[in-house]
């Protein structure tokens, strides 16, 4: 092709009236949110779950880890066996390490060293989407805080910013690593971070948590904290209930029941 | 100008050979490293930044040091300095480069750095040290190359490279305290959680910069014809001894709070780990007595005039300025802020041969940089001698 200034002009032009023009294109090529929305999926300002580790101890101490393993089979949760690249959505911390600053010395033996099951606390002012240079880690309308795979660089400052050591990293490719797969979910690949998702898959399309359902103790609850008619409300309001590191102003959006 | 970085000695050409082969092995490494994953790190779940954020960490004070230079030149009109102000800039230069490579070999997707670009994100710091780094880059790229050339043609430097150096004095502030906000935000991150944080970075700063500055100086009188100048030189000790005496200052401070308070949370728990060991860990218990020891014989050799004046001394007092802040804040500030983790437990992190030839690769590729530079500004000096 001849180049000549005429062309490269030209060329330049198109250019700057593309790149003018981008963000109203953006705007009318922008799907209709009322359009994208599956008809079946929950509607609520903001998501959460309280635990009744009352009810969960007593079949938990005799063995039940269906809320772990569910979560592992929907999500492919790779099992790396290497406690130092171990990717965790759901598991068990002891009180005292779950709520380091909620206990005291002479506390109850059976209560400091009970199983608290922990997970991503799906913050109202969450840590980790401040930090995040890419936007890759954000909170949705309904309050659950979500990674998107594709855009995360693995820079893991949200793993330096989440207080509750909820997040997992990819250090090497987890695939090999998954025992069944789950053809209806997405595998990760090495290098992204990734963490609990409060199944928005599942909410979407009308259903609750995985970990809710399938607990044999009904020791979850999930419900809109922001509706004062939801289960979990109403759990709240009658119960004494916690959350993990209070203190530092994150607003956790799981609650327990001692 | 270029020309003159291709025209050296033996032993230049023999130092240049040698980087690159470091270069190269930590790039062949780097390849292992893209290829299989951070898993070849000695980096975890717990411990989820390591020796290459420490670096960056390190090195963006080195960089920011170079303000030692310009700004008594060019607001208090320190002739002494005139003489080497290039070297700072040029210094500044290596180390931002090193800084935005170690950030590159940390992440986890490489091939999504432009990413950070494509979605800018005030909210984040890390944003904020892209835009802070890469400026500070460019602006010591122009600045160090227009005043270098218009000596080099002796003429006087354009006006406009007057404006640059005033923006750059307050860039370089905020160079190290955007880093050091990094750290000093985070929840839960109780060894890092603190307001003095930035003044720590820019203290630590303003001591390891000018030491090593110092020290190239030496170097550079050694193995050319142009002498920095033994005026420079005392001045930049002075600056070297008031950066080191604040410098353990503040980390003494750091230790008051978190023990003289004793919440266990505030610090006191990551200080213990470093210094005393925590739940039977004691890794990096010798390295931070290293730093302790180090930093006292710095201060003895810098605060007695009659060392601080004799070179041998001056040289040693500033390699163990460089060396314990190396250790303090490119080792057991990244590191120590991990542990104990969000559960109050100890996971400890050490590096992998592979992190560490990657690592050594990156600074070689920052001394590479730094010969090349050095070279072309010494012979343009040694032309006008």
């Amino acid at each position: 092709m001849e180049t000549s200034r005429r062309n490269f002009l030209k060329l330049g032009g198109a250019w700057a009236l593309g790149l003018a023009i981008l963000p109203a294109v953006k705007g009318f090529a922008a799907n209709n949110p009322e359009h994208l929305v599956n008809p079946k999926a929950m509607a609520g300002k903001r998501w959460g779950l309280v635990i009744d580790m009352q009810k969960c101890w007593p079949r938990y101490q005799a063995g039940c880890r269906r809320c772990f393993d569910t979560c592992r089979r929907e999500h492919n949760i790779p099992d790396i066996g290497n406690k130092k690249e171990e990717i965790k959505w759901i598991w068990t911390e002891p009180y005292g390490d779950a709520f380091p600053d909620q206990q005291h010395e002479l506390m109850a033996e059976d209560i400091k060293n009970n199983p608290f099951i922990v997970l991503c606390n799906h913050c109202d002012k969450p840590p980790c989407v401040r930090v995040c240079p890419t936007r890759a880690t954000f909170k949705r309308q309904d309050g659950i805080v979500m990674i998107d795979y594709h855009r995360c660089i693995g820079c893991r400052y949200c793993m330096a910013a989440c207080p509750y050591g909820a997040r997992s990293f990819n250090f090497r490719d987890p695939r090999p690593y998954i025992k069944e797969l789950n053809p209806a979910y997405p595998t990760r690949e090495k290098g992204v971070v990734e963490k609990c998702t409060l199944c928005v898959e599942r909410i979407d399309t009308g259903l609750p948590p995985a970990c809710v359902e399938v607990c044999p103790a009904k020791a979850i609850t999930f419900g809109d904290l922001e509706d004062p008619s939801s289960e979990a409300r109403q759990l709240l309001k009658n119960r004494y209930t916690i959350q993990r590191k209070p203190e530092l102003g994150t607003h956790p959006s799981i609650y327990y029941i001692v | 100008m270029i020309a003159r970085a291709f025209n050296g000695s033996k032993r230049y050409w023999s130092w240049v050979v040698f980087l690159l082969v470091l270069a190269g092995i930590g790039f062949a490494c780097y390849l292992v490293q893209f290829n299989r994953g951070l898993t070849v790190t000695g980096m975890s779940r717990d411990v989820s930044w390591g020796l290459y954020i420490g670096q960056l960490t390190f090195l963006v004070g080195v960089a920011a040091s170079a303000v030692m230079l310009v700004l008594p030149y060019y607001l208090h009109n320190v002739k002494a300095f005139g003489r080497i102000t290039i070297l700072g800039e040029f210094l500044a230069v290596a180390a931002i480069i090193m800084c935005l490579l170690f950030v590159f070999v940390d992440l986890g997707k490489p091939m999504r750095l432009l990413n950070m670009i494509l979605y800018p994100t005030p909210n984040s710091i890390l944003f904020w040290d892209m835009v802070v780094l890469t400026g500070y880059l460019l602006l010591n790229i122009v600045i160090g190359w227009t005043m270098l050339e218009a000596e080099y043609k002796t003429v006087a430097p354009p006006k406009w490279v007057k404006i640059l150096i005033y923006i750059s004095i307050p860039w370089a502030i905020s160079i190290h305290t955007v880093t050091a906000f990094l750290y000093a935000g985070l929840p839960g991150r109780h060894y890092w959680l603190t307001a003095i944080m930035a003044a720590r970075f820019l203290a630590s700063a303003f001591a390891s910069g000018p030491a090593l500055l110092i020290v190239l100086c030496f170097i550079i009188r050694k193995v050319s014809k142009f002498d920095p100048g033994r005026e420079a030189i005392d001045k930049l000790a002075a600056i070297v001894t008031y950066a080191t005496i604040i410098s353990v200052f503040f980390v003494g401070l750091e230790f008051f709070t978190a023990f003289y308070s004793q919440v266990p949370a505030h610090g006191m728990d990551s200080l213990i780990y470093l210094f005393a060991g925590l739940d039977g860990h004691a890794k990096l218990v010798p390295l931070m007595w290293l730093f302790a020891v180090l930093a006292v014989i710095a201060l003895v050799l810098l605060i007695n005039p009659r060392t601080r004046n004799r070179e041998a001394t001056l040289i040693a007092a500033c390699g163990a300025v460089f060396i314990s802040m190396w250790l303090e804040k490119g080792i057991g500030l990244v590191i120590g802020g991990f542990i104990p983790n969000a559960f109050n437990r100890v996971t400890e992190y050490s590096p992998t041969p592979l992190e560490m030839l990657i690592t050594l690769g990156i600074w070689a590729v920052g001394a590479l940089i730094l010969t090349f530079l050095y070279k072309i500004a010494i012979a343009v000096k040694e032309d006008l001698l």
